[in-house]
Protein backbone atom coordinates (compact mmCIF):
# COMPACT_ATOMS: atom_id res chain seq x y z
CA UNK A 1 0.00 0.00 0.00
CA UNK A 2 1.44 3.26 -1.52
CA UNK A 3 1.73 7.04 0.09
CA UNK A 4 -1.53 7.55 -2.16
CA UNK A 5 -3.66 4.71 -1.21
CA UNK A 6 -3.48 5.14 2.67
CA UNK A 7 -3.52 8.88 1.62
CA UNK A 8 -6.97 8.50 -0.24
CA UNK A 9 -8.39 5.25 2.24
CA UNK A 10 -7.87 7.44 5.45
CA UNK A 11 -9.17 10.80 3.96
CA UNK A 12 -12.34 8.94 2.98
CA UNK A 13 -12.57 7.41 6.44
CA UNK A 14 -12.55 11.11 7.53
CA UNK A 15 -15.06 12.43 4.93
CA UNK A 16 -17.59 9.63 6.01
CA UNK A 17 -17.44 10.72 9.92
CA UNK A 18 -17.39 14.00 9.24
CA UNK A 19 -20.17 13.75 6.84
CA UNK A 20 -22.29 11.86 9.47
CA UNK A 21 -21.42 13.42 12.39
CA UNK A 22 -23.14 16.81 10.38
CA UNK A 23 -25.92 14.65 10.99
CA UNK A 24 -25.21 13.31 14.32
CA UNK A 25 -24.38 16.32 16.05
CA UNK A 26 -27.44 18.60 18.22
CA UNK A 27 -25.45 21.96 17.99
CA UNK A 28 -25.36 23.64 14.47
CA UNK A 29 -22.35 25.10 15.12
CA UNK A 30 -20.98 21.80 15.83
CA UNK A 31 -22.70 20.26 12.63
CA UNK A 32 -20.87 23.71 10.46
CA UNK A 33 -17.56 22.62 12.17
CA UNK A 34 -17.79 19.45 10.70
CA UNK A 35 -18.83 20.09 7.57
CA UNK A 36 -15.60 22.66 7.26
CA UNK A 37 -13.61 19.31 7.88
CA UNK A 38 -15.74 17.66 5.33
CA UNK A 39 -15.28 20.06 2.67
CA UNK A 40 -11.42 20.33 3.11
CA UNK A 41 -11.25 16.00 3.18
CA UNK A 42 -13.04 16.93 -0.42
CA UNK A 43 -10.74 19.27 -1.72
CA UNK A 44 -7.97 17.12 -0.17
CA UNK A 45 -9.63 14.42 -2.67
CA UNK A 46 -9.22 16.68 -5.39
CA UNK A 47 -5.46 17.26 -4.69
CA UNK A 48 -5.24 13.52 -4.67
CA UNK A 49 -6.64 13.35 -7.87
CA UNK A 50 -3.93 16.02 -9.83
CA UNK A 51 -6.89 18.56 -9.84
CA UNK A 52 -4.82 21.07 -8.14
CA UNK A 53 -6.98 24.01 -9.39
CA UNK A 54 -10.36 22.41 -8.29
CA UNK A 55 -8.91 21.84 -4.94
CA UNK A 56 -7.70 25.31 -4.07
CA UNK A 57 -11.26 26.37 -5.40
CA UNK A 58 -12.96 24.41 -3.48
CA UNK A 59 -11.07 25.77 -0.18
CA UNK A 60 -11.49 29.29 -1.11
CA UNK A 61 -15.21 29.09 -2.07
CA UNK A 62 -16.53 26.78 0.23
CA UNK A 63 -14.40 26.74 3.13
CA UNK A 64 -14.05 30.29 2.85
CA UNK A 65 -17.17 32.18 1.34
CA UNK A 66 -20.30 30.03 2.23
CA UNK A 67 -19.28 28.14 5.67
CA UNK A 68 -18.67 31.62 6.54
CA UNK A 69 -21.96 32.53 5.07
CA UNK A 70 -23.65 29.17 7.40
CA UNK A 71 -21.91 30.40 10.42
CA UNK A 72 -23.41 34.23 9.92
CA UNK A 73 -26.98 32.64 9.97
CA UNK A 74 -26.36 30.17 12.74
CA UNK A 75 -25.31 33.61 14.74
CA UNK A 76 -28.18 35.62 13.68
CA UNK A 77 -30.47 33.07 13.96
CA UNK A 78 -31.99 32.94 17.53
CA UNK A 79 -29.28 30.95 19.88
CA UNK A 80 -31.79 30.74 22.90
CA UNK A 81 -33.80 28.70 20.83
CA UNK A 82 -32.38 25.12 22.01
CA UNK A 83 -32.32 22.04 19.99
CA UNK A 84 -33.07 23.57 17.19
CA UNK A 85 -31.15 20.59 15.27
CA UNK A 86 -33.26 17.92 16.44
CA UNK A 87 -34.40 15.30 13.64
CA UNK A 88 -38.29 14.85 12.81
CA UNK A 89 -40.31 12.56 15.49
CA UNK A 90 -39.76 8.95 15.18
CA UNK A 91 -42.61 7.81 12.46
CA UNK A 92 -43.04 5.51 9.22
CA UNK A 93 -41.47 7.58 7.14
CA UNK A 94 -38.33 7.76 8.98
CA UNK A 95 -37.68 4.50 8.84
CA UNK A 96 -38.99 4.07 5.37
CA UNK A 97 -37.14 6.44 3.91
CA UNK A 98 -33.67 5.13 6.04
CA UNK A 99 -34.19 1.77 4.64
CA UNK A 100 -35.00 3.02 1.24
CA UNK A 101 -31.69 4.61 1.01
CA UNK A 102 -29.49 2.32 2.44
CA UNK A 103 -30.84 -0.18 -0.35
CA UNK A 104 -30.50 2.12 -3.00
CA UNK A 105 -27.27 2.17 -1.64
CA UNK A 106 -26.18 -1.22 -1.91
CA UNK A 107 -27.56 -1.49 -5.31
CA UNK A 108 -25.64 1.39 -6.18
CA UNK A 109 -22.57 0.09 -5.17
CA UNK A 110 -22.81 -3.39 -6.50
CA UNK A 111 -24.13 -1.79 -10.25
CA UNK A 112 -20.60 0.27 -10.07
CA UNK A 113 -18.35 -2.05 -8.73
CA UNK A 114 -17.96 -4.73 -11.85
CA UNK A 115 -17.86 -1.94 -14.15
CA UNK A 116 -15.35 0.09 -12.98
CA UNK A 117 -13.38 -1.74 -10.45
CA UNK A 118 -10.22 -2.38 -13.65
CA UNK A 119 -9.96 1.24 -14.25
CA UNK A 120 -6.87 2.64 -12.71
CA UNK A 121 -4.86 6.40 -12.82
CA UNK A 122 -3.59 7.02 -16.26
CA UNK A 123 -0.46 9.14 -17.25
CA UNK A 124 -1.60 13.26 -17.98
CA UNK A 125 0.47 15.94 -18.29
CA UNK A 126 -1.48 19.06 -18.08
CA UNK A 127 -4.51 17.31 -16.10
CA UNK A 128 -6.14 20.29 -13.53
CA UNK A 129 -3.81 22.90 -13.90
CA UNK A 130 -4.98 26.57 -14.48
CA UNK A 131 -3.61 26.76 -17.83
CA UNK A 132 -5.91 24.36 -19.41
CA UNK A 133 -8.92 25.25 -17.00
CA UNK A 134 -8.54 28.32 -17.87
CA UNK A 135 -8.20 28.27 -21.81
CA UNK A 136 -10.99 25.54 -21.92
CA UNK A 137 -13.40 27.82 -19.61
CA UNK A 138 -12.91 30.95 -21.78
CA UNK A 139 -12.88 29.41 -25.12
CA UNK A 140 -15.57 26.54 -25.54
CA UNK A 141 -17.48 27.38 -22.26
CA UNK A 142 -17.69 31.04 -22.44
CA UNK A 143 -21.80 31.33 -22.74
CA UNK A 144 -22.04 29.35 -19.79
CA UNK A 145 -19.20 31.51 -18.09
CA UNK A 146 -20.99 34.46 -18.92
CA UNK A 147 -24.65 33.07 -18.22
CA UNK A 148 -23.00 31.88 -15.05
CA UNK A 149 -22.09 35.63 -14.17
CA UNK A 150 -25.75 37.28 -14.53
CA UNK A 151 -26.89 33.82 -12.21
CA UNK A 152 -24.69 35.28 -9.45
CA UNK A 153 -25.93 38.85 -10.22
CA UNK A 154 -29.52 37.59 -10.06
CA UNK A 155 -28.27 35.59 -6.76
CA UNK A 156 -26.83 38.91 -5.02
CA UNK A 157 -29.91 41.16 -6.01
CA UNK A 158 -32.28 38.22 -4.58
CA UNK A 159 -30.71 38.03 -1.02
CA UNK A 160 -30.76 41.65 -0.26
CA UNK A 161 -34.50 42.02 -1.59
CA UNK A 162 -34.90 39.22 1.24
CA UNK A 163 -32.76 40.22 3.68
CA UNK A 164 -33.67 44.18 3.58
CA UNK A 165 -35.87 44.82 6.31
CA UNK A 166 -39.05 46.93 5.09
CA UNK A 167 -39.07 50.23 6.81
CA UNK B 1 -3.59 1.83 -7.01
CA UNK B 2 -6.87 3.02 -6.08
CA UNK B 3 -9.39 1.70 -9.10
CA UNK B 4 -11.97 4.34 -10.16
CA UNK B 5 -14.87 2.32 -8.45
CA UNK B 6 -13.90 3.18 -5.02
CA UNK B 7 -13.80 7.10 -5.45
CA UNK B 8 -17.55 6.16 -7.27
CA UNK B 9 -18.46 3.81 -4.08
CA UNK B 10 -17.47 6.93 -1.51
CA UNK B 11 -19.31 9.38 -3.61
CA UNK B 12 -22.41 7.21 -3.55
CA UNK B 13 -22.36 6.93 0.45
CA UNK B 14 -21.34 10.44 1.35
CA UNK B 15 -24.36 11.81 -1.45
CA UNK B 16 -26.75 9.23 0.43
CA UNK B 17 -25.40 10.60 3.84
CA UNK B 18 -26.75 13.84 2.37
CA UNK B 19 -29.79 12.98 1.15
CA UNK B 20 -30.82 11.12 4.59
CA UNK B 21 -29.92 14.42 6.14
CA UNK B 22 -32.20 16.37 4.01
CA UNK B 23 -34.80 14.20 4.76
CA UNK B 24 -34.84 13.91 8.32
CA UNK B 25 -33.36 17.37 9.63
CA UNK B 26 -35.85 20.49 10.67
CA UNK B 27 -33.84 23.13 10.71
CA UNK B 28 -33.46 24.64 7.31
CA UNK B 29 -30.13 25.95 7.53
CA UNK B 30 -28.66 21.89 8.47
CA UNK B 31 -30.71 20.88 5.14
CA UNK B 32 -28.48 23.34 3.18
CA UNK B 33 -25.65 21.64 4.57
CA UNK B 34 -26.58 18.38 3.57
CA UNK B 35 -28.02 19.87 -0.05
CA UNK B 36 -24.22 21.45 -0.08
CA UNK B 37 -22.51 17.46 1.01
CA UNK B 38 -24.86 16.12 -2.19
CA UNK B 39 -22.98 18.69 -4.60
CA UNK B 40 -19.90 18.33 -3.69
CA UNK B 41 -20.29 14.27 -3.51
CA UNK B 42 -21.32 14.56 -7.19
CA UNK B 43 -18.61 16.68 -7.59
CA UNK B 44 -16.01 14.27 -6.40
CA UNK B 45 -17.71 11.94 -8.93
CA UNK B 46 -17.04 14.51 -11.89
CA UNK B 47 -13.38 14.76 -11.09
CA UNK B 48 -12.45 11.41 -10.82
CA UNK B 49 -14.33 10.07 -13.91
CA UNK B 50 -12.67 13.12 -15.99
CA UNK B 51 -9.15 12.03 -14.46
CA UNK B 52 -9.29 8.17 -15.03
CA UNK B 53 -10.99 8.65 -18.02
CA UNK B 54 -13.02 4.98 -18.15
CA UNK B 55 -14.36 5.61 -21.51
CA UNK B 56 -10.82 4.62 -23.25
CA UNK B 57 -10.72 1.74 -20.94
CA UNK B 58 -15.04 0.31 -21.67
CA UNK B 59 -14.52 0.75 -25.60
CA UNK B 60 -16.35 3.80 -26.08
CA UNK B 61 -12.80 6.17 -27.64
CA UNK B 62 -15.00 6.69 -30.36
CA UNK B 63 -17.04 9.51 -28.32
CA UNK B 64 -15.08 13.02 -28.89
CA UNK B 65 -14.69 13.41 -24.91
CA UNK B 66 -12.22 16.47 -24.12
CA UNK B 67 -9.98 15.78 -21.10
CA UNK B 68 -11.47 19.25 -18.67
CA UNK B 69 -15.37 18.86 -19.34
CA UNK B 70 -15.79 17.02 -16.07
CA UNK B 71 -13.58 20.24 -14.00
CA UNK B 72 -15.38 22.78 -15.93
CA UNK B 73 -18.52 20.87 -14.39
CA UNK B 74 -17.37 21.21 -11.15
CA UNK B 75 -16.85 25.49 -11.62
CA UNK B 76 -20.16 25.74 -12.79
CA UNK B 77 -21.49 23.88 -9.85
CA UNK B 78 -19.80 25.70 -6.72
CA UNK B 79 -21.31 28.90 -8.55
CA UNK B 80 -24.82 27.50 -8.58
CA UNK B 81 -24.39 26.26 -4.93
CA UNK B 82 -23.20 29.78 -3.91
CA UNK B 83 -25.90 31.84 -5.17
CA UNK B 84 -28.57 29.24 -3.74
CA UNK B 85 -26.92 29.13 -0.84
CA UNK B 86 -26.95 32.86 -0.79
CA UNK B 87 -30.93 33.15 -1.96
CA UNK B 88 -31.99 30.26 0.75
CA UNK B 89 -30.08 31.83 3.60
CA UNK B 90 -32.23 35.27 2.90
CA UNK B 91 -35.11 33.80 3.08
CA UNK B 92 -34.48 31.59 6.01
CA UNK B 93 -33.66 34.96 7.62
CA UNK B 94 -37.15 36.50 6.26
CA UNK B 95 -39.14 33.53 7.64
CA UNK B 96 -37.61 33.98 10.72
CA UNK B 97 -37.62 37.56 11.16
CA UNK B 98 -41.72 37.42 10.51
CA UNK B 99 -42.36 34.54 12.19
CA UNK B 100 -39.75 33.64 14.97
CA UNK B 101 -39.29 30.12 13.70
CA UNK B 102 -36.66 28.05 13.21
CA UNK B 103 -37.95 24.45 12.17
CA UNK B 104 -39.33 23.05 8.76
CA UNK B 105 -42.27 21.31 10.19
CA UNK B 106 -43.72 24.40 12.18
CA UNK B 107 -47.55 24.65 12.01
CA UNK B 108 -47.59 28.37 10.98
CA UNK B 109 -45.58 27.30 7.91
CA UNK B 110 -48.18 25.84 6.58
CA UNK B 111 -49.60 28.52 5.02
CA UNK B 112 -46.89 28.11 2.03
CA UNK B 113 -48.53 25.21 0.73
CA UNK B 114 -49.87 25.88 -2.61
Amino acid sequence: MNYSEMFFYSLSGIAILSAASVLACNNPVKSALSLVVHLFTIAFLYFNLEAYMLGVTQIMVYVGAIMVLFLFVLMLLDPTIKQINKTSAFCFQNVASVAILVFLCIITILSLEPIFYDIYLKESQDFGTPQTLGLTLFSKYIIPFEIASVLLLVGVVGSILLARRKS
Amino acid sequence: MIPLSHYLILSSVLFFIGLLGVLTKRNPVIMFMCIEMMLNAVNLSFVAFTRYKPWESLGFSMIPIEQDNGQIFVLFIMTVAAAEVAVGLGLVMAIFRKKQIVTTDDQTLTSLKG
